[in-house]
């Protein structure tokens, strides 16, 4: 899961300068296309913590997304925009409070029945807003965009640098999380999911409560989507049940294998290449879905182990230490 | 009157009810023998609501459609299985997933491009375009019977095949020890095709039944898929019979839900799948497992 070579935070740190120097060279259309690359890159990410790292592929996790998202809207409303240090806290929250109720109730089931049961969940948030006048139905609505704004000042900020001001944000946010990720997996707790991931009997017969380790890894995740759905409702200043939809959650499991299952950085790298990906196919022919379904197939049946799979060869899927993970030892209960 | 009302609505929960068992039974057996979550048997669904919108349109009647999807389901299951999921039963659950959700754009892209995004209504065969009278102020649509009828009927093939002949036997050992199956030298790749086979087949046709019911329109393979998970998690892990009964449950609860307090019905079976998890969550009809 942690980068084992030099190589790769090194790469990871360039391709950050790269992107950071990226609107002083590139048209505004293309500053809007990356926001969009790293809103779809944090929810990757943090989707990565359950299917990657502790093993739970989940099919709901747009929902926490989407919540976030409705969040900002009944937060501000039509009126002015509110500060992001209101609007990120209250969406986050609300996301993270969703994900402890999903989670508590469907990590009660295993395999597939916790994915029957995620996507369930997921639905009926879908529905919530779809079918009621809570965040304006079916078509969804208009919002007024977070601003940058501390106690009374307001960053001054044109039109035209709005979405230049967005962008820094969301990968800010983007490095913040993936910073995170690596320190949360290198802890204690991280090398606890990871013993999950790989057996989860042997981590509850060494005395660990795996079902609190779940719920808390599922409540994380579930926050840091609601970082990201903030972003979009700041990115767009729209939304749309859509957000929550299922579609989008299988969307964020593409990211991950994309960009490979066994890594921090894969859905980050996974959401990046599906974005230029559907720009490209976006000049070719009309159908998204045709080939959004498409590369899938590809992926799955060429590339099991994703694009960071290709240049790293040598890296198995399952690690599969030999000893118990690092720390396990001292955290035995004495007997 | 108000009974009458009553009546009609649990009528209607049996029939979809019974509608959601032909569909969540094909993804209970699938799920049950080969260990494989099918996303695209939505898609099954919505194949045969469409196979139902063009046989109507090109010859006036839908009753054709029924062999077609019968037949048409066993082909394309068996594709399916012999050209795609073997390779996929012993791959991890993510690359099951994306591959069933490719599949599910693919068939709805395909629909798109054969019938356009347009919804379409279908009409009721002409045999059953009448109302049976009940009792004097009450008369019930002769075609909600006779899909009740034939779904009956099905389920009844179905628990005979299962509980009663030999590969049927063999599939129930399959869903409890699938290692025995290799063990006692049976063929398990021809009990996994024709268990897709059936399962495919069974979605196909609830498809064809419900065409002039709920018409046909894009996308309407997810609605039936995820209702249909619910079937399952509330009816337990492979048990066909915890999932006709956990099916009625759903469609009387969603039906009388929808139509006694239209505001918070589209959460109830949601609600119903929560408290289940809460109070046995390995479902109402399946084996215990600690």
């Amino acid at each position: 899961m942690l980068p084992q070579s030099k190589t790769v935070p090194v790469m990871l740190g360039l391709g950050a300068l790269v992107l950071a120097a990226l609107p002083l060279f590139v048209p505004g259309y293309y500053v809007e296309l990356g926001s969009y690359a790293f809103i779809a890159a944090m929810l990757a990410l943090s989707l990565q913590l359950l299917v990657g790292c502790t093993g739970l592929v989940s099919l709901g996790h747009a929902a926490f997304y989407g919540l976030a998202a409705y969040t900002v809207y009944l937060v501000t409303g039509n009126g002015a925009g509110r500060s992001i240090f209101v609007t990120l806290p209250a969406a986050v929250a609300v996301a993270a409070l969703a994900a402890l109720l999903v989670g508590s109730l469907s990590l009660r089931t295993r395999g597939f029945f916790f994915l029957m049961v995620t996507l369930a969940f997921g639905q009926m948030v879908f529905f919530l807003f779809h079918d009621t006048k809570l965040g304006g139905g079916t078509d969804g609505a208009f919002l007024a965009r977070p601003v940058l704004s501390i106690f009374d000042w307001q960053l001054p900020l044109t039109r035209r640098q709005r979405p230049i001001a967005v962008y820094y944000v969301a990968l800010a946010l983007l490095v913040a999380m993936y910073l995170g990720l690596v320190v949360l997996m290198r802890s204690m707790f991280g090398r606890v999911l990871e013993g999950i991931r790989v057996n989860e009997h042997r981590m509850s017969a060494l005395g660990f409560n795996t079902y609190r380790y779940k719920l808390a890894a599922f409540v994380i995740a579930g926050a840091l989507a609601g970082v990201a759905g903030h972003m979009w409702a700041m990115h767009r200043g729209f939304v749309n049940p859509e957000l929550i939809g299922w579609h989008r959650s299988a969307e964020a499991l593409l990211m991950i294998l994309l960009g490979g299952l066994t890594t921090l950085h894969g859905p980050i790298i996974g959401a990046l290449a599906y974005t230029g990906l559907g720009e490209v196919a976006q000049l070719i022919t009309e159908r998204k879905l045709l080939v959004e379904g498409l590369v899938i197939l590809f992926v799955v049946l060429v590339l099991p182990k994703g694009l960071s799979g290709i240049s790293l060869p040598r890296r198995s899927r399952k690690p599969a230490p030999k000893t118990p993970p690092v720390g396990a030892a001292e955290a035995r209960p004495h007997g | 009157m108000a009974l009458s009302g009553f009546l009609a609505q649990l009528l209607n929960g049996v029939q979809y009810g019974l509608l959601l068992f032909l569909i969540a039974s094909g993804l209970t057996l699938i799920f049950g023998v080969m260990g494989i979550i099918n996303l695209a048997h939505g898609s099954m669904f919505m194949i045969g609501a469409y196979v139902a919108f063009l046989v109507a349109r090109h010859w006036g009647s839908m009753w054709l459609a029924l062999p077609a999807a019968l037949a048409g389901g066993i082909v394309l299951g068996l594709l399916l299985e012999r050209f795609l999921f073997r390779y996929f039963y012993k791959r991890e659950h993510l690359d099951q997933v994306l591959l069933t959700f490719a599949l599910i754009l693919l068939f709805e892209e395909t629909r798109a491009l054969i019938v356009g995004n347009d919804f379409h209504s279908v009409a009721v065969p002409a045999l059953f375009d009448f109302s049976v009278p009940i009792t004097a102020g009450f008369s019930y649509s002769a075609y909600r019977f006779a899909v009740i009828g034939i779904c009956l009927a099905l389920a009844a093939l179905l628990f005979f095949w299962i509980e009663r002949t030999k590969m049927g036997a063999i599939i129930r050992a399959a869903a409890e020890k699938p290692e025995m199956v290799d063990v006692l030298g049976i063929d398990a790749r021809r009990v996994h095709m024709t268990v897709f086979a059936i399962g495919t087949a069974l979605a196909l046709i609830a498809g064809v039944l419900a065409a002039p019911l709920y018409s046909v329109y894009p996308n309407m393979g997810d609605g039936f898929l995820i209702i249909c998970f619910v079937v399952v998690v509330i009816g337990g892990q492979g048990s066909v019979s915890g999932a006709f009964w956990s099916a009625l449950i759903i469609g009387l609860v969603d039906t009388l839900g929808k139509a006694y307090a239209p505001k918070v019905a589209g959460l109830a079976v949601y609600v119903l799948m929560a408290a289940v998890l809460l109070w046995r969550p390995s479902g109402l009809f399946g084996q215990q497992r600690t």
